[in-house]
């Protein structure tokens, strides 16, 4: 995507485009138009609500009365990916994000090995939640953003920045069914962004269906002093009971450590084997 | 198209009772049933499908084979609606050709894996209803599949099911290629002629048990030597 952008090849769409801000006449929007004909080089800075994907909007429903919201959509016959429990914290030794590998598309399990943990440069790690097309595309289109920024600008963009700007890309969408619920864990901050346009700084996130039974453990043990062993504990326990609990959550818990060195993986864990542990200790306890 | 109302989710027939007066909306979608299976392998990869084409209770075609050839290293599998498959694997076309003449070289599976992600999102509000498994070789000359849901989530796997019939074969290929739910089992790396075998097998038993999938079989075999192809008759009733 970025190399297309570079080498200033678009594909021209036949069809009115979207987002578009203008009335409901037939010309193309100054968004769009500027999009696809201006030359993007090392100029003045874009507006960042551009978005690089054009959407064809169906033409189907003639709406009488005009822009009331952009939830002009197609009755699915099929469900989507959603469900999930990802948690991220910050304690003295950096930030971890955890979460669980399971997509569910109404009752059936799409997929039982997703990454719900994407880094996008070495620093910055997004856990998503929603829906898995759409976080997967937007992720995508973040890290290009970002990407293009470092090349213009010769720095990073702060984690502030980021979700700024993702918060700015995702408002078009704003009242569409596009869901998107992302945290982006950096090594000192953790910044939860979401589709319906909150864009909050705090200490401990945890997204999705699985969160109020990852909150319940969080909330009781966890605490500034950890060190990393009992912080990466901490956070597979509260996915293992999500999991447990939540028929949306499960199979495998992936886990990043971020630090001012930059990000490190956990091994992917099978949850299968702790349920069986954690059977095993349930069953000395009573009979002791 | 026109018996598009009586199908809910899935494509699966809604009971027939009297609900009152409903209005009719045009649904510009149909369900045209059949399945198709991938499998990755250390040096190949297979694409199979059904060749049944079916719209309610009729059947279109006994001879509508769903893998479509996209390069001498990639074969792309997709089954749903058939209107869209078609659109589908037309600009998958041109995009391969367009990539071909401006890079001089052929794409990779994994560069038409994630162009083909941005061409489904990119119909985000009206979505292609096709469900997509492309099997091929990477640069390394490993076998790859990478399976997409409609609107262009996709992922590397090593053997994905999908379809009609994807939810019943789906545990059977977890079972026998992914040796999950099974204890002390020594796992067996998995060589063509298994594979190929393991997927005809599995095709008559989803044969048996789902309407949507049967006639013949049309097997594709990607190795370094080029693209394979069999068919082999299944049930036809």
């Amino acid at each position: 995507m970025a190399l297309e952008d570079i080498c200033n090849f678009k594909d021209k769409p036949t069809h009115k485009t979207f987002p578009f801000y203008a009335s409901e006449d037939t010309s193309v929007s100054v968004f769009t138009e500027a999009f696809n004909f201006k030359w993007r080089g090392e100029m003045t800075s874009k507006k960042a609500s551009d978005v690089p994907l054009e959407f064809h909007v169906p033409s189907l429903f003639k709406r009488p009365s005009s822009r009331a919201s952009h939830s002009v959509s197609v009755r699915r016959p099929f469900p989507l990916s959603h469900g999930t429990t990802t948690l991220g914290f910050i304690f003295q030794g950096g930030v971890i994000a955890a979460a669980d590998t399971r997509a569910s598309a109404g009752g059936l399990v799409a997929c039982p090995a997703v990454h719900k943990i994407t880094p996008i440069h070495s620093h910055l790690v997004v856990t998503s939640s929603g829906s898995g097309a759409d976080c997967m595309l937007w992720e995508r289109i973040l890290t290009r953003e970002i990407r293009l920024y470092q090349l213009r600008h010769k720095r990073r963009l702060s984690i502030s920045g980021t979700a700024k700007l993702l918060s700015l890309m995702l408002h078009p969408f704003k009242g569409t069914d596009v869901c998107v619920a992302l945290t982006l864990c950096g090594w000192d901050k953790l910044i939860y962004v979401c589709s319906d346009g909150a864009r909050l700084q705090g200490d401990i996130f945890s997204v999705g269906s699985g969160s109020p039974y990852a909150y319940g453990v969080l909330d009781r043990s966890l605490s500034w002093s950890l060190n990393k062993e009992e912080a990466i504990l901490l956070a597979r326990e509260a996915v293992f009971r999500a999991t447990h609990r939540d028929a949306y959550s499960g199979n495998n818990v992936d886990l990043f450590h971020v630090t001012a060195e930059g990000w490190r993986q956990r091994q992917r864990e099978d949850l299968k084997e702790e349920y069986y542990r954690d059977m095993e200790k349930r069953g000395k306890k009573m009979d002791n | 198209m026109f018996v598009s109302q009586n199908f809910g989710e899935s494509g699966k027939m809604k009971e027939y009772h009297y609900a009152g007066p409903t209005e009719h909306r045009f649904s510009p979608y149909a369900f045209n049933g059949g399945t198709v299976l991938a499998v990755a392998g250390e040096d190949f990869a297979i694409v199979a499908s059904d060749t049944r084409l079916s719209e309610g209770y009729s059947i279109h075609s006994r001879d509508s084979p769903k893998c479509y050839k996209l390069t001498d290293t990639t074969v792309l599998g997709c089954s749903g609606f058939h209107g869209d498959c078609l659109t589908l694997t037309k600009i998958i076309d041109a995009r391969l050709k367009m990539y071909k003449h401006s890079n001089n070289k052929t794409m990779t599976s994994g560069a038409i894996a994630a162009m083909l992600s941005t061409i489904l999102y990119s119909r985000r509000f009206f979505p292609y209803y096709v469900y997509n498994i492309i099997g091929g070789l990477d640069e390394q000359g490993k076998g790859a599949v990478y399976s997409f849901d409609p609107v262009g989530s996709y992922q590397r796997d090593t053997y994905k099911a999908g379809g009609s019939a994807s939810a019943m074969l789906q545990p059977l290929l977890d079972n026998q290629i992914g040796f999950k739910n099974m204890e002390g089992v020594e796992h067996v790396p998995l060589t063509k002629d298994k594979a190929v075998q393991l997927v005809k097998d599995v095709f008559v038993s989803a044969a048996e048990r789902d309407v949507y999938t049967g006639d013949a079989l049309r097997i594709c075999i990607v190795t370094k030597e080029g693209i394979e192809e069999q068919n082999i008759p299944l049930r036809k009733d």
